[in-house]
């Protein structure tokens, strides 16, 4: 059971307050009418799953009604930073060399 | 491979079951295989046995991080069906149901599948309509099927209240007589024997931490306790790991891993003998033959590898399962757990080739994968051996997410995603 940050409220609230919404930071197709079948399926279906840091967005849909981003471990299940749309996350995995 | 019988039973018996043969040997992989199968599950471990039965190749290993059957074979719900809405899905998965009719015998194993019916209950008129639909394309694909209204629904499980003063009123369901349980455990058990008995070995306890890929081609696999091992062909079975196996292959898969939890109660006496499925109010129970109630529902709707999920699913589940059968408010629970399902965006699993040559995954099959242990394990055995896909497999590709012909089984999957 999660206890998460509402940015926007300012506020810890229990999960049940919130949804997850999957993967954060997706960005649309600058040129949509140009992209070929496979960025077209990237873009809709694709979904990064890492065992580790994962970045997601999360919505308040009990509460404020609005979308924040989360850093989250989804094996410790731990919360690391909740930050608002438009932030880019402090915490990132480290990549491998 | 000793073979098991009542007699043998009665003969072990004289000497206090204390001479049963070992069912699986723990061997050191050989250098090199023709086949190597990633993750020893009910999936992986049919591949093998498959694989050495029906197309005679028998230089197999399956590698395993933990021990057999460890993973979401062990933590499921047990159901098996076929009931499903599509007819490349409803092919597949009747596929399993036929193999599932014969496979005790075939493995000379009990897996104690009981064909004891499934309901999928309709609670709304949309609910209805759609269960026409799905019983309709069941029966056009050879699936048996019946449409059943409240009081039919009542017959069959006269303890659920079916009365009309409920929330959600049961309107009906749809009744699949030869569909039911097996037991889990003994799947995966009954095909490892079955497998090692024809020469596979079943490396436990040894982690896969990278593919060796040269040229573009999977020639084998590195692991952490025994190093290298070559292989013509490679297949990944991995389940919830599945995108971490890909992410070694270099590429990446259309899923996403989910905790699906389950739950059962205390062993009581024979109350229900079919399984009860709900889209709608969200839960489905059966009572296992020790007496304990199996209950499941929807997987939680975050990411997740802890093999854990949220108190509220679980909450959420058995309301539903108590606006069903109120007669159950008393039952305690015993255990709960959570496992880690690999989700596809349709609801239906990947049976496909990869960008890298020579490695085949068989992953996605989300929340409803054991069902199809048999089927699975039999349509990938065939495609490891020629190295082409098998017809049945052939509309499960990966590449569907990129041509868009996705195979929706949301609504025959029973369980939100």
């Amino acid at each position: 059971m999660f206890h998460i940050y509402c940015p926007y409220c300012c506020e810890y609230r229990e999960e049940e307050e919130f949804h997850s919404k999957g993967q954060a930071h997706i960005p649309r197709p600058l040129n949509p009418e140009a992209c070929s079948d496979e960025e077209w399926g990237n873009n809709l279906y694709f979904r990064k799953n890492p065992r580790g840091l994962h970045h997601e967005l999360w919505v308040h849909n009990a509460g404020c009604r609005k979308f924040f981003n989360v850093t989250r471990d989804t094996v410790t299940y731990e919360i690391k930073e909740v930050y608002k749309m438009g932030e880019k996350p402090s915490i990132v995995a480290e990549i491998k060399a | 491979m000793q073979h098991y019988s009542g007699f043998g039973l009665l003969k072990h018996s004289l000497s206090h079951h204390e001479n049963w043969q070992r069912a699986w040997r723990n061997p050191t992989p050989k250098k090199k295989y023709d086949v190597i199968i990633i993750g020893g599950g009910g999936h992986g471990l049919a591949t093998a046995y498959y694989l050495a039965k029906a197309f005679g190749v028998t230089n197999v290993a399956v590698i395993e991080k933990g021990y057999l059957g460890g993973g979401n074979t062990a933590r499921n719900t047990t159901i098996v069906r076929s009931n499903y809405l599509w007819d490349e899905a409803a092919h597949l998965y009747e596929h399993a149901m036929k193999l599932w009719e014969g496979l005790s015998q075939d493995l000379n194993y009990n897996v104690m599948f009981s064909q004891r019916g499934v309901l999928n209950l309709g609670h709304t008129l949309q609910d209805m309509r759609d269960i026409q639909r799905r019983v309709n394309a069941n029966r056009l694909n050879g699936i048996d099927g019946e449409v059943l209204d409240t009081q039919q629904v009542q017959e069959i499980v006269p303890h659920m209240d079916c009365s009309a003063n409920t929330r959600y009123p049961v309107l009906g369901a749809s009744w699949q007589p030869r569909a039911g349980v097996a037991r889990h455990d003994a799947v995966a058990w009954g095909y490892a024997r079955g497998a090692d008995a024809l020469g596979v070995d079943l490396i436990q306890q040894t982690e896969v931490i990278d593919l060796l890929i040269e040229d573009g081609e999977c020639v084998g696999v590195k692991t952490q306790r025994y190093g290298d091992i070559k292989a013509d062909r490679v297949g990944s079975v991995a389940a919830g790991n599945s995108s971490v196996i890909a992410k070694m292959g270099g590429f990446e898969l259309p899923l996403e891993s989910h905790p699906l939890q389950a739950l059962v109660s205390e062993p009581i006496k024979p109350i229900l003998d079919t399984v009860v499925m709900s889209n709608h109010v969200h839960g489905y129970i059966s009572q296992s033959d020790k007496g304990d109630l199996v209950i499941g529902a929807g997987i939680d709707g975050y990411n997740g590898y802890g093999q854990r999920g949220s108190f509220p699913t679980i909450e959420h589940t058995l309301q539903a399962i108590l606006e069903l059968f109120p007669i159950f408010s008393r039952v305690r629970m015993n255990r709960q757990w959570g496992g880690i399902v690999d989700t596809c965006p349709d609801a239906c699993p990947i049976i496909s080739e990869t960008p890298v040559k020579n490695l085949f995954f068989n992953c996605g099959w989300g929340t409803g994968g054991f069902k199809a242990t048999p089927g699975s394990g039999h349509v990938f055995a065939a495609s490891l051996a020629k190295g082409e896909m098998h017809p049945l497999a052939k509309p499960f590709s990966m590449f569907r997410f990129h041509s868009g012909a996705l195979i929706d089984e949301h609504g025959a999957a029973g369980v939100a995603h």
